[in-house]
C-alpha cells in the first residue's frame, strides 16, 4: 500500500527522503485499504479522534484562565464565562464535549462487542481500547471537580473515600491522594495536573491503537476476512467523505447542546461554591458514570462495591478470551444477538438506576441488573459459543452485496 | 423475544419508580409564566432587566450579595442596556473601600463601573447574624443554581401565604412558602405590592416585580445568552448546508462501489 506513493515535489521528495512522513500518512490515511462494507457505526473512531482533539484545544485555553485554587476556582470559571473572550463558548463546548465523547465511546464500543472486533487477531486493538476507557474515565472525573462547585466537591469525597475500604491502608491512602485529612485545595491543585496530563497520554494509546488496527486492518460488518482490492477501497475519499459527513451530523447534535442547552447535561448544585460544610442532598456522578455508580451501590459491602465497580470495567479486557465462538459478527449469531440487546438494555437500566437513591424497588432492580452484567460476560458469552449453531457465512464480503444479476453472471462464469 | 421482554421490563421499572418520586416529593412543581429569554430565539426584554435591577438594589440589596457581576455589565450588550451616564450613576450611590493612599491609610470612594456590585454584609458572618443565623446566598448565578430554574425563583417569591397549613410548625424565623424545600424558608417575604416605584411608570404589583427580577437574576446568571443563540443559530444553519452537500458529495463517491 505505502509503497504505491511517489513523491511529487522536490520538496516532497527531498523531505521523505529523510524522514519519510509523507509515505507513512499518505499509506495510513489515504490509500489504506478498507472493506468497502463498513457502515455508519463505523465512523465513531474519527468521531472520537475529533473529541480527543476538541478536549485539548478548548481545555488548553481555559487553562490559560482558570486558577487551581479552593478560594478561587468557583469565581475564575465564572469570570471565563463572563469576561474571557468566548469564554462561556470554550467552556460550554469544553464541558459538552465531555459527555459527546462518552455518547461516542459507549456507541464504538457497543460497535465493536455487536460485530466481534475484539476477536483474533483484533485483541489488541480491543485491550488498548479498554486503557482508553479507563483513562477517559479518570480525566473526566477529575476534569468534573475542577470547577470546585458543590457537586465537585462531594462527588470527589465519595469516589476519593472509596480508596478508605482499602485494608489496613485504607486511611493512609486516602490521606497521601488528598494531601490533607480532608478533601481539600491540595486535591484540587493535583486533580488539575493530572486532568491536563491525562488526554496526552489517551493520545499516545490512540495511537497504539490505531497502528495495532492497521496491522490486520479493520473488521466489518459480515465479521470475515477480506480480500485485497476486490473486497476493499482505498480509505480516501471514500472513507474520508463518509467519516467527515458523519462527524459533521455528530457536530450538529453536540452544537445544539452547546448552543441551546448548555446545561442540560449538569447538575445545578454545581452552580453553588464548594462548602465542606453543607453536604447535598443527593450526590450524583455525571450520567456518563451511572452504570457503574449503580454497580457500586448494588453490593452492600463498601470495599465489595468497590470490587464490583473496577471488575466491571477490568473484566472488558478479558472478553476477547470470555467469548468461545469463532464466528466474529452477531449478525450470523442468532441466539448471541438476544443476549447482546439485553446487555444493552440492562446497562442502559443500571444507568437509569444510578440516577435514583438506592433503595427498596431500586436496589433490588440494581442488584439484578449487576447480576446480569456479569453473568453476561462470564456465563452467557462462553457457553453460548459451544451451544450456538451460527448462520452460514458468506465466502467473501463482495458476496451478499452483489445485486440478483450480478450474483447470476457470476455464478455463471464459474459454471 | 428477549429483547421484547427487557424493553417490557425496563418499561414496568419507570413505571414503578416513577410513582416513587412523585410519593417522596417535597417540593411543589413551579408556577411557569412566559419568558422572552426562553426558547432558541428567545432574548431578553430590556425594560424587563432595567425594573428588575431596580427591584434588586431597591428590594433584595440589603441582603444578597451579587459578587460575580460589575457595575460595567449593567452597559454590555445584551443585558440591561443602561447608558453608561446611567450606569455610572447607579454605581456612584455605593460606596467602595480603597487604598491603601500614600499615607498607608484605607478610605472609602463611590463605586464605578469597573466595581464588583458592592456587597451588602463585610462577610459571611455579618450576613448571618443579621438574618438569625441563615445566609442570604449570593444572587449572581442562582437561577442555574436551583432545578427550576427562572420559574422557581419567581415562585419562591410569590409563595408566601398567611394561612399555615396544619402540621407544618414554624421556627422562629422560619416563613411558610409554598414552593420552598419542605415548605419553609428563612426569607421573609419581600415583593409586597407597590414595594418599588418604578421609574418607567409601570404598575408595581406582586407579580410584576417578582417577574422583573427573576428575568434579571437570570440575565446575571447568563450574560452571554444573546450572543449564543444569535452564534448558534448560525452554526447549526451552517453545519445542515455542509451535511447535505456531504451527503451528495459522498454519494457521488460511492457510486462506482457495490456494497
Ligand atoms: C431580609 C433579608 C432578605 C431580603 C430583603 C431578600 N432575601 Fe432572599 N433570602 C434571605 C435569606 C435569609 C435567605 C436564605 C433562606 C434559607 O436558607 O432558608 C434567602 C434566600 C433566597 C433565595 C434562595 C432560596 C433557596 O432555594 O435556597 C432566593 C432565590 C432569594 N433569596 C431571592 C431573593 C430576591 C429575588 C430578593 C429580592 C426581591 C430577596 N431574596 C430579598 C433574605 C432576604
Ligand atoms: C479516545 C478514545 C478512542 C479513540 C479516539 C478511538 C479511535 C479509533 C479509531 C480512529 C478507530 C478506527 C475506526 C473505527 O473502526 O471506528 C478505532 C477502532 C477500534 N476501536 Fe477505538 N477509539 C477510542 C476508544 C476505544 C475504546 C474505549 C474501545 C473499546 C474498549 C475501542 C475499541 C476499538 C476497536 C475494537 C477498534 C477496531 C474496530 C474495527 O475495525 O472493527 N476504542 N478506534
Amino acid at each position: 500500500m505505502s509503497d504505491d506513493y511517489e513523491p511529487q515535489s522536490a520538496v516532497a521528495k527531498w523531505i521523505d527522503k529523510r524522514l519519510p512522513i509523507i509515505t507513512l500518512f499518505s499509506g495510513h490515511l489515504m490509500q489504506f485499504p478498507t472493506p468497502k462494507n463498513l457502515n455508519y457505526w463505523w465512523t465513531f473512531g474519527g468521531i472520537l479522534t475529533f473529541c480527543l482533539i476538541t478536549q485539548i484545544i478548548t481545555g488548553l485555553v481555559l487553562a490559560m484562565h482558570y486558577i487551581a485554587d479552593a478560594n478561587l476556582a468557583f469565581a475564575s470559571v465564572e469570570h471565563i464565562m463572563r469576561d474571557v473572550n468566548y469564554g462561556w463558548l470554550l467552556r460550554y463546548i469544553h464541558a459538552n464535549g465531555a459527555s459527546m465523547f462518552f455518547i461516542a465511546v459507549y456507541l464504538h464500543m457497543a460497535r465493536s462487542l455487536f460485530y466481534g472486533s475484539y476477536k483474533e487477531p483484533r485483541e489488541l486493538i480491543w485491550i488498548i481500547g479498554v486503557f482508553i476507557f479507563l483513562l477517559m474515565i479518570a480525566t473526566a472525573f477529575m476534569g468534573y471537580v475542577l470547577p470546585w462547585g458543590q457537586m465537585s466537591f462531594w462527588g470527589a469525597t465519595v469516589i476519593t473515600n472509596l480508596f478508605s475500604a482499602v485494608p489496613f491502608f485504607g486511611e493512609a491512602i486516602t490521606n497521601w491522594l488528598w494531601g490533607d485529612y480532608s478533601v481539600s485545595g491540595a486535591l484540587l491543585t493535583r486533580f488539575f495536573t493530572l486532568h491536563y496530563l491525562m488526554p496526552f497520554l489517551i493520545f499516545g494509546l490512540v495511537i497504539l491503537h490505531i497502528w495495532a488496527l492497521h496491522v490486520p486492518g479493520n473488521n466489518n460488518p459480515e465479521g470475515i476476512d477480506v480480500v485485497k482490492g476486490q473486497d476493499t477501497v482505498p480509505f480516501h475519499p471514500h472513507y474520508v467523505v463518509k467519516d467527515v459527513l458523519a462527524l459533521v451530523v455528530f457536530m450538529i447534535v453536540f452544537a445544539g447542546l452547546v448552543f441551546f442547552s448548555p446545561n442540560i447535561l449538569g447538575h445545578s448544585d454545581n452552580y453553588i461554591q464548594a462548602n465542606p460544610l453543607q453536604t447535598p442532598e443527593h450526590i450524583v456522578p455525571e450520567w456518563y458514570f451511572l452504570p457503574f455508580y449503580a454497580i457500586l451501590r448494588a453490593i452492600p459491602d463498601k470495599l465489595g462495591g468497590v470490587i464490583a465497580m473496577v471488575s466491571a470495567i477490568a473484566i472488558l479486557a478479558f472478553i476477547p478470551w470470555l467469548d468461545t465462538s469463532k464466528v466474529r459478527s452477531s449478525k450470523y449469531r442468532p441466539l448471541y444477538r438476544q443476549f447482546y440487546w439485553l446487555l444493552i438494555v440492562d446497562f442502559i437500566l443500571l444507568g437509569y438506576l444510578g440516577s435514583q437513591s438506592a433503595t427498596g424497588i431500586y436496589l433490588i432492580l440494581g442488584r439484578l441488573a449487576t447480576l446480569y452484567y456479569f453473568l453476561h460476560f462470564i456465563l452467557v458469552m462462553p457457553l453460548i459459543g459451544f451451544i450456538e449453531k451460527p448462520k452460514p457465512l458468506p465466502k467473501s464480503i463482495s458476496e451478499p452485496v452483489l445485486t440478483k444479476e450480478e450474483q447470476l453472471t457470476k455464478s455463471g462464469q464459474m459454471a | 423475544m428477549i429483547k421484547r421482554l427487557s424493553i417490557f421490563l425496563l418499561l414496568l421499572a419507570h413505571t414503578v419508580s416513577m410513582s416513587f418520586v412523585f410519593a417522596s416529593e417535597e417540593m411543589h412543581v413551579p408556577m411557569q409564566p412566559d419568558w422572552s429569554f426562553q426558547g432558541p430565539l428567545g432574548k431578553f426584554d430590556r425594560a424587563e432587566l432595567q425594573r428588575g435591577y431596580q427591584v434588586y438594589t431597591e428590594v433584595c440589596s440589603s441582603c444578597h450579595s451579587m459578587d460575580l457581576v460589575s457595575y460595567r455589565n449593567l452597559v454590555q450588550e445584551g443585558g440591561p442596556e443602561f447608558s453608561e451616564k446611567q450606569a455610572k450613576a447607579m454605581a456612584a450611590m455605593f460606596e467602595v473601600e480603597a487604598g491603601p493612599d500614600a499615607d498607608g491609610e484605607m478610605f472609602m470612594r463611590p463605586a464605578i463601573l469597573s466595581d464588583k456590585f458592592v456587597s451588602p454584609w463585610k462577610n459571611e458572618q455579618e450576613g448571618r447574624i443579621s438574618n438569625g443565623g441563615a445566609y442570604p446566598p449570593d444572587l449572581s448565578v442562582m437561577v442555574k443554581a436551583r432545578s427550576g430554574g427562572a420559574d422557581y425563583v419567581y415562585s419562591l417569591l410569590l409563595g408566601y401565604e398567611d394561612e399555615v397549613p396544619e402540621g407544618i410548625i414554624l421556627d422562629d424565623g422560619v416563613y411558610y412558602n409554598v414552593y420552598a424545600k419542605n415548605q419553609r424558608i428563612a426569607m421573609p417575604q419581600v415583593i409586597y405590592e407597590d414595594g418599588v416605584e418604578y421609574t418607567d411608570g409601570t404598575a408595581a404589583t406582586e407579580v410584576q416585580m417578582a417577574k422583573d427580577v427573576t428575568a434579571f437574576l437570570a440575565w446575571s446568571a447568563e450574560p452571554k445568552l444573546e450572543e449564543r443563540k444569535r452564534i448558534g443559530f448560525k452554526v447549526i444553519v451552517y453545519l445542515i448546508i455542509l451535511s447535505f452537500l456531504l451527503y451528495f458529495t459522498n454519494k457521488r463517491i460511492w457510486r462506482d462501489t457495490s456494497h
